[in-house]
């Protein structure tokens, strides 16, 4: 088991890239903590898989280096750096019964048979195929056969870390829900470095300690889920985690005031005069409906989801949404937005400016 | 629910039955009939039971030509096989290098069968040919035409340089639709070279590969022409292949009737091993969708 560095990485899958539009992840520099459990969430096509695979070894950076610990990895082959990875489709040798599948990356090793045998019963109690154990994988169902690869993936227990790549898409929902918790618990047991790789954020901050959101071949940002709830460093985070995602709105931002659609917005703190396309945030669950005071805006219609309802509306042509709790009752007359002032973040060309001086609220 | 019954659906497969009758059944009664009876010509027949089957059955000339045609396949399946498949593991998977190898590997299949047997017989005389010439030259005493050893090892070569392209190029086919996902797989398993081609490659060309043996069995069962253009069954016997046969004693002796019961056979042994061939293939299909 190591801490897994990233210094300086970058790749493109072209061989002569010319501009940063050719490079499929751009520069980066990250640490990955020995034991931690990590989600890499974005959009299809940002690169999670990309920086799955540099660091698994199945592609080899353009630039930059990999470090397991203090060894420099980035030009070793997958086999040396001793890691597991689970794909997003199921991986099985069809011709092998199911006990011998998860016991392939053993016995490649050379380990003894007990040993194997004994650690073969544990990985399949926890995936639940106890039962067939004897039974030739081939004609498994696409979940069965994706419990297998998810076996085969933490039946070693020395590995450095254990890589998943969208490895329950097959799964059904129940399922699903189930072995992430075995996950879990395994991460809890034997502590190894996960990374799980999704575009699914409840998948990612339920399974994470810390989840990394991608976007465009970046890193925009990395932390608990309740950082990426709270204050969300890159447009994409707000509107990726989240459901309905931040409401953003163009704005001129002029110290601890926003000037929206020729209305002022407070903020909670002061941000001086950022330049650039400025954007103030603002989550659903922090605006709240209002006959007197706020933005004025157009209400479209309002959704009950059951625990709580949306609020659709739009302030000066832009889309914006608000959740309303359990009880709160609304009347025609509230036709303002009011934006509670401690959770409002400023956003310029999409990365969060932070305030300055004193600050009040969420927002520090 | 009742299955409804119309007899008038047997109209629909008529024109089926009527095809297959003419292009199948009436020309293989044709044979039959041959194969029961004794002609001198001018269409007069004399029933003989089956007394060529007996003949023919009990002949060594039929065994002999037999036993070398079995051992004829085997040898082609034992080195086709192998090198196609290690010629598709060895072909680029993609790239303008891929298209080249295909091109490359789909030209000796497209010549004439013929002309296969007229170039390897100018490329082994030892006076003009290439390849006869050259190994005299280096002291190595090869001729076709009188030692049967040579003779073999010239149709074997001529054979594996015919149709091991079709066995690599199905094999490439098979390879080419394994998923990358389980090489990295194998890779991250610690997986050796040859557990990966055991336990991912084969088990997902097994089916083309079936294909393939059964293919170039049936042909090989069958080869005329090219031993014929080669060879012409020599030197004496050693070449003498269960249809060169066939047409040495049909039109050659004219001895119909005998020929006919030997027809008669050479298509049940083909149709017991395809039979063979098929019970197995649908073991193997059924055994994927369990």
């Amino acid at each position: 088991m190591a801490r897994i560095t990233l210094s300086n990485l970058a790749h493109s899958y072209l061989p002569q890239p010319k501009s940063e539009a050719d490079f499929a992840l751009k520069e980066m520099d990250h640490v990955w903590d020995d034991g931690g459990a990590y989600a890499l969430l974005g959009s299809s096509g940002c690169g999670k898989t990309t920086l799955l695979n540099i660091i698994s070894g199945l592609v080899h950076p353009s630039q930059g280096r990999v470090l397991f610990g203090e060894r420099d990895v980035t030009l070793a082959a997958t086999a040396e750096r001793n890691i597991a990875q689970v794909f997003q489709f199921p991986v099985v040798y069809d011709t092998m019964t199911v006990r011998d599948n998860l016991a392939f990356p053993l016995r490649n090793r050379g380990m003894d048979a007990a040993y194997v045998s004994a650690r073969v019963n544990q990985i399949a109690a926890m995936i639940g195929m106890e039962g067939n154990l004897d039974r030739k994988a081939r004609g498994l169902t696409a979940d069965a056969k994706q419990k297998i690869s998810l076996g085969r993936g933490m039946v070693r227990e020395d590995v450095n870390a254990i890589l998943f790549d969208e490895p329950l898409t097959v799964i059904d929902p129940h399922m699903k829900w189930e072995l992430r918790t075995q996950l879990k618990s395994l991460h809890r047991e034997f502590g190894h470095t996960m990374i799980y790789v999704t575009h699914d954020q409840t998948e990612a901050l339920t399974f994470a300690d810390k989840v990394v959101v991608m976007y465009d071949g970046r890193v925009v940002q990395m932390g608990t889920p309740e950082e990426l709830f709270e204050t969300p460093a890159h447009t994409f985070v707000g509107y990726f985690i989240g459901s309905p995602g931040m409401n953003l709105l163009d704005a001129k931002v002029d110290g601890a005031v926003a000037q929206v659609a020729g209305q002022a917005v407070p903020l909670g703190a002061a941000y001086g005069e950022p330049t650039g396309r400025v954007q103030i945030g603002v989550r659903p669950e922090f605006v709240r409906l209002s006959a007197t005071e706020g933005l004025p805006a157009t209400i479209r219609r309002i959704e009950d989801v059951g625990r709580h309802r949306i609020v659709r509306a739009e302030v000066a042509g832009v889309a914006v949404n608000a959740i309303l709790p359990e009880g709160v009752s609304v009347s025609p007359e509230m036709t303002r937005l009011v934006f509670e002032p401690g959770h409002v973040l400023v956003y310029a060309d999409d990365w969060r400016v932070r305030p300055q001086g004193a600050q009040i609220g969420k927002a520090a | 629910m009742d299955k409804t019954v119309n007899q008038k659906a047997w109209f629909l497969v008529l024109p089926v039955l009527v095809l297959v009758a003419f292009s199948a059944v009436l020309p293989l009664m044709t044979v039959v009939n041959y194969s029961v009876n004794d002609t001198f010509g001018d269409n007069e027949f004399f029933w003989a039971g089956l007394e060529w089957f007996e003949e023919m059955i009990t002949s060594d000339r039929l065994w002999d030509a037999f036993w070398r045609q079995v051992l004829f396949s085997g040898i082609i399946l034992a080195i086709e096989v192998p090198l196609g498949i290690f010629i598709a593991l060895n072909m680029p998977k993609k790239g303008a290098w891929a298209s080249v190898c295909l091109v490359l590997m789909a030209l000796p299949l497209l010549i004439p069968f013929n002309v296969v047997g007229t170039i390897w017989q100018i490329f082994g005389r030892v006076d003009i040919g290439l390849l006869g010439h050259t190994l005299a030259a280096l002291g190595v005493d090869y001729n076709y035409t009188s030692d049967a050893f040579d003779a073999w090892a010239t149709i074997i070569v001529m054979d594996v340089w015919h149709w091991t392209s079709l066995v690599a190029l199905l094999c490439y086919a098979g390879l080419q639709s394994i998923p990358q996902a389980y090489y990295q797989a194998a890779k991250i398993d610690q997986a050796s070279r040859w557990k990966t081609f055991r336990y991912i490659e084969l088990p997902k060309m097994k089916g083309v590969l079936l294909i393939a043996i059964l293919l170039r069995f049936m042909d090989s069962f069958m080869i005329y022409t090219e031993p014929f253009v080669l060879t012409g069954g020599g030197p004496g016997n050693a070449t003498t292949f269960l249809s060169i046969d066939l047409v040495k004693m049909a039109i050659g002796q004219f001895d119909l009737g005998p020929a006919a019961a030997f027809s008669i056979l050479y298509f049940l042994v083909i149709l017991l091993v395809s039979w063979v061939f098929y019970t197995v293939m649908t073991a193997f299909d059924r055994e994927d969708q369990r």
